[in-house]
This record gives C-alpha cells, sequence and structure tokens, in this order.
C-alpha cells in the first residue's frame, strides 16, 4: 500500500532527526575535544535546527534588520515549503515528532468516535496564526519574544535547563552507589555503565539552572496535552508552524480525494495529525496538513492521495477573518510599548543583570535573543542562567552571567560560537581579550560589568583575617584586584599586617572569578555589577577608560 | 457511633451469611496478611525509632599518606638541574638521585600531581611543563610501573585546565592515565593537621601506592611564592579558598599528611609576577632549571631564595614543616648536587 510506505519513510525521518536534534544538543558542550593547547571551539553544527528555522530567520531580520551567519539556511526549509506544504511540521520538527509520539500513545479521551471527533479542524486551530502575526509585529517593535514560543527554542529550553539535566541528576544518583558497590559484578556493571553514559550524555559536572522546574513542568505540560489532542501545541499554539501553514498558500502538492471511492467511514480522521480534514465530507485544509500521510494509510478504499496539481476543492488560506487578524496585530502592538513603558530596559536596570561576553547593548540584545539557552547549555561552568526579571519582563529567559554559581572562563567564547542569533555576537579569545595587556592601545577587552568589594564582609578589610583569594583568580595581566598592605588591631587588641585588595577599573573586565572564589559562601565580599559593561556605551563609570 | 454499627451488623452477618461471604478459610488468610502487614509495620517502627540518633558528620578515613622511601646517603636529598629542556632536565634529575628505580617498585600504582589548576597554556608557566610530565610518565613506565595516573583538581574549569595545560595530551602520549576530577569521586578524610581537619580529598591521591610531586615555581602575592608543598591544596575538594586565612599552617598540615615519593619543582619557566595566574609572557622568566629531591621543605626553601630571594623566616610553613620532621629548610646542611646540562 501507497499510504503506509510513505508513512514508514517518514517516521524514519522523524527518529533520525530527533535523534539529530537530541545529540547535536548533548554536544552543545564542552565535549569530546581532542588534546590541543590552542583555542577550544565547539565541534559538529550544533546550531543546525535553529539555522533551518525560517521563523527565527524571519523575526530576526524583521527585529534586526539583517540576517546573522547561517540564518539563511532556513531557506532550506522555506523553499520547499513553499512548493510542498508543512513536510518540517511531519517530518522533520523534533518538537512535532515528540508530540507525536505521545499523541500516538494510548488516551482514554481519544477512542473511536472521540478520536475522529476529535481530529476534525476546529476554530481554534487559528490561534497560532494571531500568535504568529503578534510575533511578528513585536519584531517590528525591536522584540524578539516570538522566542518564548518557537518550537526548537522551547526544546532546547526545556530539554537544555530541565531534562538532561534531571536526566543526568537520576544516572548519577543510580550509578554512583552501582560503581562503588563492594560486590564486583554490580561494581563493574555500574562501572561500565558510567563510562558509556559519560562518553555518550552525561555532563561531566552536574548542571543546575534556576527554574529548571517551572520549565520543566511547562514542557510536560504541553506534550500531556497532545495526549487528550493530537498535536495539540502544532495545531493551536506554534508560531513556526503557523508560518509554514502560510508559507503553503500555493503549495503545488495537494490531497485528492476520489469522491466516487469515499463512503464517509472518517477512518483518515483517526490518525490526522494536522486536523485539516480530509474525509470526503469537507474540504482539505492545506494550511493544517501536516505531510504525515497517516490518512493515506488509514483509507480503506484507497481514495486518498497526495498528487501535484490536483484540482481539487480545498481550503488554501488559514481560516482567520479579519477580527482574528486584527486581534494579532493589536496583541502585537500593544506588548513592546507595554512592556518598555515598564522599567527594566528603559530605566533602572537590574544591576545584576551580566550578559554573557560578546552580547550586543541591551535593545540590539532583545532584538535578537531568541530565549532558546544553547549558551546556558554550553557555559562549561554553568555560569549562565535563564533570567525570571532581571531582564524585565521582556527578557523572560534569556542568559545572565551569575559569578556565584560560575564565572566567566577567561580564554572561553563558546556561548558566542553557539548563539544562533548573534544577541551574543561570536568573538574569539582574542577579541574576548581577558589575558593580556587588558586596555592597553591594542586591547579594548569586552567587559561584563565591574568588582566592587563590600567591606564590611571582606576578611582583611574588617575581620583582620588573610585571605586574598579574589586576587589569586583574577584572571587578567596585570592583575585588576591589587593589595595594600595595611596594619589593623584584631579583636585583642593585637596589630596585624593584612593585604587588603582593591580594584583598578582599568584593568577589570567582570569576568566575576574573584565573586566566585570569594570565601563567603552565601553573600560574597566581592561581587560583578553591570556598570562598566563594554557593550552599553551608556552604563559606564569612568569618564576615560583606558 | 461506629461501634454501634459494626455490633449492629454483626449479628446480620452471623444470621444470613451472604452468598458472597467468605468461607473460614479464606477469613483466616485474610487476617493472616493484614496481621503480617501489622506486624511488619509496627516493627518497622519500632527499628527505625531504636535506630534514630541526631545525625554526625560520617566517620572519615585517618590516615597520613607516607610514600617516601627509605633514605640512601650514597644519593643527594636534592638535586638541582640548569640549562637543559624539560625532558633533558627530569632525565638528568633521575640520573643525579641514583635513578627512577630506586623511588618506583615494580607493579606500583604511581599517581604524579602536576600543576593543572589554571586555564593556560605551557607558555603563561600557569601550569607544570607537559614536557616534564612526559617524561616522568616515560620513567615510571621503564621501572614497571602498573599504572601511571596524572590528575589534579583544577581551579579553573578541569577539562580547560587539562587539554589547555597541554598535559592531558603530553601524558596520554606517553600512555598515563589523565582523570578528571570527577565530583562522585571525593572521600572524607580527617587529615590531622592543627588548622586541617576533616576535608574531602580526591580518590586517586588515596588510592596510590607512590606519589610524584610536580609542582611549577611561581609568584604568589600572599606568600611571596607558590612552590612545592602548595601544590597540595590540588588534591583537596570543598572550599578550599579559605585555607589561605592560615596559608602557613594550611601548608604545613597538607605536608604532614602528604609526604611524596619525589618532588620535582618545575622551574624551567617561572612566573615571576602576577602569580599564581600570570597570563602574560612577559611575566615568565625562562631559567630552564628543575629542583628536585626527597626533601620537599629544602626545595621550597631552595627556590624561594634563589628566585625571589626569601629567605626560609620568611616563609613560617617551611618552619612549621621543619618541626614536624617532613625536611629541613636549611638546604645548605644537605647534599645538593648541582647539574649543568648543555
Amino acid at each position: 500500500m501507497a499510504g503506509s510506505r510513505w508513512q514508514r519513510w517518514r517516521r524514519i525521518s522523524q527518529i533520525l532527526f530527533l535523534l539529530l536534534f537530541l545529540g547535536l544538543l548533548v554536544f552543545t558542550a564542552l565535549r569530546a575535544i581532542p588534546g590541543t593547547t590552542s583555542d577550544i571551539h565547539v565541534h559538529g553544527p550544533v546550531r543546525l535546527f535553529f539555522e533551518w528555522d525560517p521563523l527565527v530567520a524571519i523575526s530576526n531580520a524583521i527585529a534586526s534588520h539583517a540576517l546573522y551567519r547561517g540564518l539563511a539556511w532556513s531557506l532550506v526549509i522555506l523553499l520547499p515549503t513553499f512548493f510542498l506544504g508543512r513536510f518540517f511540521c511531519g517530518w522533520i520538527c523534533p518538537m512535532g515528532s515528540m508530540q507525536h509520539f505521545v499523541g500516538n500513545m494510548p488516551s482514554e479521551s481519544k477512542r473511536g468516535k472521540q478520536r475522529v471527533e476529535s481530529n476534525r479542524y476546529k476554530r481554534w486551530q487559528t490561534i497560532k496564526y494571531v500568535v504568529l502575526i503578534a510575533g511578528m509585529v513585536a519584531a517590528a517593535f525591536g522584540s524578539m519574544a516570538i522566542g518564548w514560543l518557537d518550537p526548537l527554542s522551547l526544546l532546547v529550553r526545556s530539554f537544555g535547563l530541565s531534562i538532561l539535566p534531571a536526566f543526568n541528576y537520576a544516572a548519577r544518583a543510580v550509578l554512583a552507589p552501582l560503581a562503588t558497590s563492594p560486590v564486583a559484578a554490580i561494581k563493574g556493571f555500574g562501572e561500565v555503565a558510567q563510562a558509556v553514559l559519560n562518553a555518550l550524555v552525561l555532563e561531566f559536572r552536574q548542571p543546575h539552572f534556576s527554574q529548571a522546574l517551572v520549565l520543566g513542568i511547562l514542557f510536560l505540560v504541553i506534550l500531556a496535552a497532545s495526549l487528550r489532542v493530537t498535536r495539540f501545541w502544532c495545531r493551536s499554539i506554534c508560531p513556526l508552524g503557523a508560518l509554514l501553514g502560510a508559507a503553503s498558500r500555493w503549495s503545488v502538492l495537494g490531497l485528492h480525494k476520489d469522491p466516487a471511492q469515499c463512503n464517509n467511514c472518517n477512518r483518515c480522521l483517526l490518525h490526522c495529525q494536522g486536523g485539516d480534514d480530509p474525509v470526503g465530507s469537507a474540504p482539505w485544509r492545506k494550511s493544517e496538513c501536516l505531510m504525515c500521510m497517516n490518512c493515506l494509510g488509514s483509507c480503506p478504499e484507497h481514495a486518498l492521495a497526495f498528487r501535484f496539481f490536483c484540482k481539487e476543492k480545498e481550503v488554501a488560506l488559514p481560516d482567520l477573518g479579519r477580527r482574528r487578524t486584527i486581534t494579532g496585530l493589536v496583541a502585537g502592538v500593544a506588548a513592546v510599548p507595554l512592556l518598555r513603558a515598564n522599567t527594566g530596559l528603559g530605566k533602572s536596570r537590574n544591576d545584576r543583570l551580566l550578559r554573557p561576553p560578546g552580547a550586543l547593548d541591551e535593545p540590539d540584545f532583545l532584538a535578537r535573543c531568541i530565549r532558546c539557552s544553547e549558551c546556558m547549555k554550553v557555559c562549561p561552568n554553568n555560569a549562565l542562567q535563564p533570567t525570571l526579571e532581571e531582564a524585565g519582563l521582556e527578557g523572560l529567559w534569556s542568559p545572565t552571567l551569575v559569578p556565584r554559581i560560575g564565572y566567566c572562563e577567561p580564554s572561553c567564547v563558546l556561548c558566542s560560537e553557539v548563539c544562533p542569533t548573534g544577541a551574543i555576537w561570536q568573538i574569539t579569545p582574542r577579541e574576548k581579550g581577558w589575558v593580556v595587556g587588558v586596555g592597553t592601545a591594542q586591547n579594548q577587552p569586552v567587559r561584563l560589568g565591574t568588582a566592587f568589594y563590600d567591606r564590611g564582609r571582606c576578611l582583611p578589610w574588617a575581620m583582620a583575617t588573610d585571605c586574598i583569594v579574589c586576587e589569586e583568580w583574577c584572571p587578567v595581566s596585570p592583575k585588576a584586584i591589587y593589595l595594600e598592605e595595611a596594619e589593623v588591631a584584631d579583636s585583642a587588641g593585637k596589630m596585624k599586617t593584612v593585604k587588603q585588595p582593591r580594584v583598578d577599573l582599568n584593568l577589570c573586565v567582570g569576568c566575576g572569578a574573584c565573586e566566585y572564589a570569594c570565601p563567603l559562601q552565601d553573600h560574597p565580599a566581592v561581587y560583578v555589577t553591570s556598570i562598566g559593561e563594554s557593550r552599553s556605551p551608556r552604563s559606564q563609570i569612568l569618564l576615560t577608560r583606558k | 457511633m461506629a461501634g454501634e454499627d459494626a455490633a449492629a451488623k454483626g449479628p446480620n452477618k452471623q444470621t444470613a451469611p451472604s452468598a458472597s461471604g467468605m468461607t473460614r478459610r479464606e477469613a483466616l488468610l485474610q487476617l493472616l496478611r493484614v496481621g503480617s502487614v501489622a506486624v511488619g509495620a509496627a516493627g518497622a517502627a519500632f527499628w527505625l525509632s531504636e535506630r534514630s540518633k541526631r545525625p554526625i558528620a560520617g566517620q572519615a578515613e585517618q590516615a597520613q599518606r607516607d610514600h617516601r622511601i627509605v633514605s640512601d646517603a650514597q644519593w643527594p636529598q636534592i638535586t638541582v638541574i640548569q640549562g637543559g629542556e624539560p625532558r633533558a632536565l627530569a632525565a638528568q634529575a633521575f640520573e643525579n638521585l641514583g635513578g627512577i628505580g630506586r623511588f618506583i617498585g615494580r607493579q606500583d600504582v604511581v599517581v604524579l600531581k602536576p600543576n593543572m589548576a589554571w586555564d593556560r597554556t605551557p607558555e603563561q608557566a600557569a601550569n607544570t611543563n607537559p614536557e616534564l610530565v612526559a617524561e616522568v610518565v616515560r620513567q615510571c613506565w621503564q621501572a614497571g610501573a602498573r599504572r601511571v595516573i596524572v590528575t589534579d583538581v583544577s581551579c579553573n574549569e578541569p577539562r580547560r585546565c587539562f587539554l589547555r595545560s597541554g598535559i592531558q595530551a603530553a601524558a596520554r602520549a606517553e600512555g598515563a592515565e589523565v582523570i578528571l576530577p570527577d565530583a562522585d569521586r571525593f572521600r572524607e578524610v580527617e587529615l590531622g593537621g592543627v588548622v586541617l581537619k576533616n576535608w574531602p580529598v580526591f580518590a586517586p591521591f588515596l588510592e596510590a601506592d607512590k606519589i610524584i610531586n610536580l609542582p611549577i615555581a611561581k609568584h604568589h602575592a600572599l606568600t611571596g611564592a607558590t612552590l612545592g608543598m602548595k601544590n597540595w591544596y590540588g588534591i583537596l575538594g570543598g572550599e578550599r579558598n579559605r585555607l589561605h586565612q592560615q596559608i602557613h599552617q594550611s601548608l604545613a598540615d597538607l605536608a604532614g599528611f602528604m609526604l611524596p615519593t619525589l618532588t620535582l619543582l618545575d622551574c624551567y619557566r617561572v612566573l615571576v609576577r602576577n602569580g599564581p595566574t600570570g597570563g602574560n609572557p612577559e611575566d615568565v622568566a625562562l631559567k630552564k632549571t628543575l629542583i628536585a629531591g626527597t626533601d620537599p621543605v629544602a626545595i621550597d626553601a631552595y627556590a624561594a631564595k634563589a628566585y625571589w630571594d626569601l629567605d626560609a623566616e620568611r616563609l613560617p610553613y617551611l618552619q612549621m614543616a621543619a618541626a614536624r620532621g617532613l625536611g629541613t629548610p636549611d638546604f645548605a646542611s644537605l647534599h645538593v648536587k648541582i647539574s649543568q646540562i648543555a
């Protein structure tokens, strides 16, 4: 049967692309890098899926008036969609495939007739077009809020920040006692399992992310929704699906229904993924069809076939209507000004909002960052974390450096290498410029902020105690932390010489190593704030800085 | 009320046993099941409340790690080799000290502890020279070692440090196992020091037959210089940034816990400013020297004097270590063999 052959190929394609996606995600890390003393780079095309994503490309082009690096590759998906329809959704998209697999699980609410009814086209499927319109208009106002809902962004964020770290924790928790078991056989098994999983998926150090729980639950709720309604996300919310649906307007591949054969048994609806009415009683909805080919296999009469240039009654455009179009437009027009009327980007920026090295100035950054969290996934120090309100509501889930968790490694530029949109512009370790001759004419380094001392907590300043771990860790040469000897009295009145640290504003790059290394574990005596960050001409302290 | 209900039901049941009623056998079995669950629950509760105690920190291992070999007056306690490349320096050092066979036995598990603390390249001289490490690995195999392990608990991101120091590649090329500091492989140890009590120590350092310390000499703002004994910071996990508050006592405590078979202090490139991280080639002085031997106190004293003009009195940890019988800061009193190679 022709239908089932197509289905088999589709399944193979879905599995392969899902594995490719997960593999690339796992390799979005400091992993399997050959021994070398030169600069360390990410290996493999880890940005591949984002470069294929026309939603990211188009919204970024609208917001930033340019296409960054590999984003033009999204034509690889967009151009065939013009001719063939939403094959990406049904055959490639890993988010779609996961929904597909979950939707196939047996469920009480999807049986027989109910299942048939639930797979008929519903008006609420147009919500995704409203989302798309709102997102594009917001992009025109310079906000990439659409990134919250881009399916690949959502998937990387959920997996990178929540599902994989949780899996990592669980695997280590199970394997560690096995590998240290006194029974030789268990120990051997544990060690082998540990070695295999370490090489394949596990992180060298357990990653922790703020909001991991929320992000994980959100993702699981979305997946669980497809237990009730097949591909609930793809049908009703996904803005990439909406874009591809709109792009298939003139597609030449159509569903041919043979009215002579069709006896309206409705079986084609049983496994329909898109909710696009392949039934004989209604016109086929091109913009909703995911090209999954299930209907061909389901039809007992062989009444259905995909054909090129078939003249058939079909609904080519989304069933949007003037009102919903206007709703989307208004939502997009209103969203960004409302968000920016708030404090945040305009006034009262959060002093602890430290952007990754290479990040553009905040307005340009927000016009590009799709909150995909690739940068957070790749950071070997787990230093980059998703924001909650630090960047304003508009910046939700964008990256910020949290030095207490991890500092920015001086010669590392991995986050700038994986960023798909140039929100973190690609830089080299040399351009980062943190090691030699900071502040000389040849080296204007990337600065993330500036370190400050809390002299009421610092041991040599307040407690007549030796320390200077901050100075030891300071990575620039000459060091941005300098020491001054001081005669101080301890509680018994005994005089003692200690070295008190100070910051040289010209040399500090705001890497946060001092804050990370400070022995005051709960609340550090030296901390970095964003003032002096090189990306912002307005966020400066000194009139001139070397 | 409940009792009344039960009482009311009781006679009913007796007078009119329903068709679905249990047989006596089933009832007894049911009682047996319920009864055993109840007894089990009660037993578990009793047992668990018996063992309820206020939690105390787990028992730590208690053992000084003494890997020293018997001293032999025939051979010098320290040797200083000058003017060669790292591999030649190490080879000459072993020759002067009586050969690697004096230190490493057949079937020994040898752990080498270079300084791989920082994400720096060999030219920046913040980590031990990779060629020096490679030569020591080679010598250990020659002596018939069973395993040669190279590891360190880095300060910066360990994978970056291992890679960019060049040590991982150089050591592997000579066949050594290079082990990253995996968070699951630390063990609580009672170090038995004056200020250092319970600390997590990376397991390979606890499981070695022989340990060779491979530090590098660097400038350090707190003590003036960071030399051989400071390298033992790198066997610890935990919040070792507190050690600096009593750095001399901490150094002496660590030196009293970990007594190496041999120390080879890398002075091929010496970081003379902006230590211990450096970064700028201008901070580095090319000395082409190796100070090696079995007296860790004398080696540190020698290097401090040679490169920073620091007398032993300026480095209290040397006195503290000497007081524990770990060596002598008075290197002039020892048999020091100085070799110049081309």
